[in-house]
């Protein structure tokens, strides 16, 4: 391998990039943006949930009841029902996502120191939200439960829970979000930076011409990889830089450990574009071979926003070949649980096997196509 | 205006179904990859919160804290995966992610309790999924609350009553998210079927110089666009019948609606999903500069939609924008329409949405196609 034929091809590749502006803007602009737009738009926080109140106890501490749902911040009142039949159309046409339903019997029990029972329907539709709505409300009603047996007695409940979140102290979906944002951006930025670039040399008949040069395939692939590389890692920079500055999210760990993690992912990812690149002819092929091997999985199976741990064995089998998945765990680990090498150097070295991999199958592919 | 002759569209339809489907890749990225696609991230796309690994620090080993103990693990939210006797260890697991909460009992619990003093436990959640950590944490203060108030009355220090939550979700009583989520992917995969297809197609066609080919046949624009768009919505249309089937078959996704509520919903998204291939190859010279404007269009297009991010938690300004997101009502439309069996006037707003951003957009590339290809 010659460094001057390797330094030609970047040099051209860099030239072909620039002749393209917006590429380039695009590939500096994009995940600065995204990371901004995003780490404002998403919140998995969920507040205002409508709720409807069917009281047929009417007593002072059925309105307590609901005036606690009120005053916790999670709920709203969408309306009070008179008949149980009207449930169904307050949840069905989505007027209300909780329904609260307090029966007669709720006062008398107690007062007789029975338990007395009540019913938390939810619009299921939306899982997510009703797992969360239903855990406010039985946090709720507890807490009712609790200080209406405790009233007027100066006990406490014998059992008191500290509790506390570690890593992220104040549960901001924030903190979870932009290290994981930056590494799904990252995968796709790699994937739409590199896929098109053999794919485009072969549609354009390039190709032969750069089969007639002295230069070898890993100079070509190598070479066509380093401006890349450069953008890659100046788009993390910028990318973390907004994340510190306007999300406020820490950097607890060490910024070199993470410089060279990024660096092993950034090789990797690229090598797969390329790959994909080379393996396909065609650009529209690359541009679907590409978005099924990078965007999907990076967004789904990295464990960014679903738990790799609660997936089935077979496709948490298929996570462990997403780069992204190594990524993501490196970017929260060191932001925000601040830990080093002694934990990561599982991924470490898996996205540098990955990044071997990659490259070796792109040059592979690459020489498939000359010959 | 000319009349558009139906001869030569169907003439043009055939010529490109015949070109899209020759080539056995294609035909396999076209037919193929949804399924897989959806039975993969079918499988991914939960958010249960169920059997979360848990790391136990009993300081006490009594019997006391043995029951506190089954009292979290018999809710079936928290799993057991390790016990220690050392704090030390628990900061190991949640270092390295093996276990997201930690549960410590100090020395002196059933002590603190048989002489009615308050006893104190320490719950541990790994924070950096904030969203399952809230949840997580509130199971175990309710645990925890429980065990409380049941040992005090049982001891007599405080008078029975109480109130039991019955909580049932309706649609979809064991709260699955994959109920909820699947049928969300199923809009997804259509989407980038129609953007893929009719966008790089198009581009591809205009850089191999194809385009100027079909110029010089007697074709008008409107039959060129015609000829080109109802290839790619027929398969859009076999995939979506084909992922959806799966849905219901592989998934268990309950079916409640009508299928032409659905089919007439996915004809409205199919056309604006064109229309966006469209308008992306009017403004594109290169597919390269297609593949990033589709990225522009199709990351914000996913993320804004209420896919797995609440639109009601998001600031106002995106709630507004949410609403130009074709994925957004689409993604309404199919969940209801699956999931409670709503017929087309409950969603008449969403189908309104839908109709007038597929003739605007679809308008709209056409008047540009039009134009750049006359010249």
């Amino acid at each position: 391998m010659s460094l001057s034929r390797l330094w030609a091809v970047a040099r051209k590749e860099a030239i072909q990039l620039r002749r393209d502006p917006r590429s380039l803007g695009l590939a500096f602009v994009l995940p600065a943006f995204m990371l901004l737009f995003f780490g404002y738009a998403i919140t998995m926080d969920v507040r205002h949930i409508r709720l409807s109140v069917l009281d047929q106890s009417r007593s002072q501490e059925s309105r307590q009841l609901v005036e606690a749902f009120l005053a916790s911040g999670y709920f709203e009142l969408a309306g009070h029902l008179e008949r149980y039949g009207d449930i169904d159309e307050e949840l069905g046409t989505g007027r209300a996502r909780l329904v609260l339903v307090i029966p007669p019997e709720f006062q008398p029990d107690l007062a007789a120191g029975r338990r007395a029972q009540i019913q938390v329907l939810l619009d299921g539709g939306d899982a997510n939200t009703a797992t969360i709505a239903q855990n406010y409300a039985e946090a709720i009603v507890t807490g009712f439960a609790v200080d209406l047996v405790l009233r007027g007695r100066r006990l406490s409940l014998p059992v008191v829970a500290e509790s506390r979140a570690w890593y992220n102290e104040t549960l901001e979906s924030r903190n979870m979000i932009v290290p994981g944002l930056v590494a799904v951006i990252m995968s796709i930025i790699a994937a739409l930076l590199t896929a098109l670039t053999i794919a485009r040399e072969w549609e354009r008949g390039t190709m032969e011409q750069l089969a007639a040069t002295p230069v070898h395939r890993n100079e070509v692939v190598l070479g066509k990889l380093l401006p890349y590389v450069a953008i890659g890692m100046l788009d993390v920079g910028v990318a973390f830089l907004v994340g510190a500055t306007v999300f406020g999210v820490p950097l607890r760990g060490n910024a070199v450990l993470l410089t060279v993690l990024t660096l092993a992912f950034l090789v990797g990812a690229l090598g797969l574009g390329m790959f994909i690149s080379a393996a396909v002819k065609s650009q529209v092929l690359a541009t679907q071979a590409a978005i099924l091997a990078t965007y999907m999985p990076a967004l789904l199976l990295s464990g960014f926003i679903f738990t790799i741990a609660t997936m089935p064995m077979v496709l948490r089998a298929i996570t462990y070949v997403v780069p992204a998945r190594y990524y993501v765990t490196v970017t929260r680990g060191i932001l925000l649980k601040g830990v080093g090498i002694d934990v990561l150097w599982p991924q470490g070295l898996a996205m540098i096997l990955f990044a071997t991999v990659g490259l070796g199958l792109a040059i592979r592919a690459f020489k498939k196509e000359l010959a | 205006m000319t009349r558009l002759s139906p001869l030569r569209i169907t003439q043009l339809v055939r010529k490109e179904l015949r070109q899209m489907l020759r080539d056995p890749r294609s035909r396999a990225v076209m037919f193929v990859a949804p399924v897989i696609q959806l039975v993969m991230f079918g499988y991914a796309v939960n958010t249960d919160i169920r059997n979360t690994a848990t790391f136990v620090v009993d300081h006490d080993q009594t019997a006391e804290s043995r029951a506190l103990v089954e009292a979290f693990r018999a809710t079936g939210y928290f799993e057991i995966t390790g016990r220690s006797e050392r704090p030390a260890d628990l900061v190991k697991v949640l270092d390295h992610g093996d276990a997201l909460v930690g549960l410590e009992i100090p020395t002196g619990f059933a002590s603190d309790l048989a002489a009615g003093r308050v006893a104190r436990v320490q719950v541990i959640v790994d924070g950096v999924n904030s969203n399952s950590a809230t949840v997580a944490l509130g199971y175990a203060q309710r645990i925890i609350q429980r065990f409380a108030l049941e040992r005090a009355q049982a001891s007599g220090q405080l008078p029975g009553g109480g109130i039991d939550a019955q909580a049932r979700a309706w649609y979809n009583p064991n709260l699955e998210s994959r109920v909820y989520n699947v049928p969300a992917v199923v809009g997804i995969l259509i989407l980038l079927m129609c953007l893929i297809l009719t966008a790089l197609g198009v581009v591809r066609e205009r850089e191999l110089g194809t385009l100027d080919q079909l110029m010089v046949t007697p074709l008008k624009p409107a039959e060129l666009i015609l000829g080109k768009t109802l290839p790619v919505a027929l398969i859009a249309f076999i995939d979506l019948i084909l992922i959806s089937s799966v849905a219901i078959l592989w998934f268990d996704v309950p079916f409640r609606g009508s299928p032409p509520a659905l089919l007439f919903a996915a004809l409205l998204y199919i056309l604006a999903g064109l229309g966006t291939g469209l308008f992306i190859s009017s403004i594109s010279k290169t597919q390269q500069e297609a593949f990033m404007t589709m990225f522009l269009f199709l990351i914000p297009s996913i993320i804004l939609s209420g896919f797995f991010y609440p639109i009601s938690s998001m600031p106002l300004g995106f709630q507004w924008l949410t609403l130009l997101n074709p994925v957004r009502h689409f993604l309404e439309i199919v969940r209801a329409v699956f999931l409670k069996g709503e017929s087309v006037r409950g969603l008449w707003e969403q189908y309104l949405a839908l109709a007038l951003m597929a003739a605007g957009i679809l308008s709209l590339a056409v008047a540009r196609m039009t134009v750049r290809e006359r010249r």
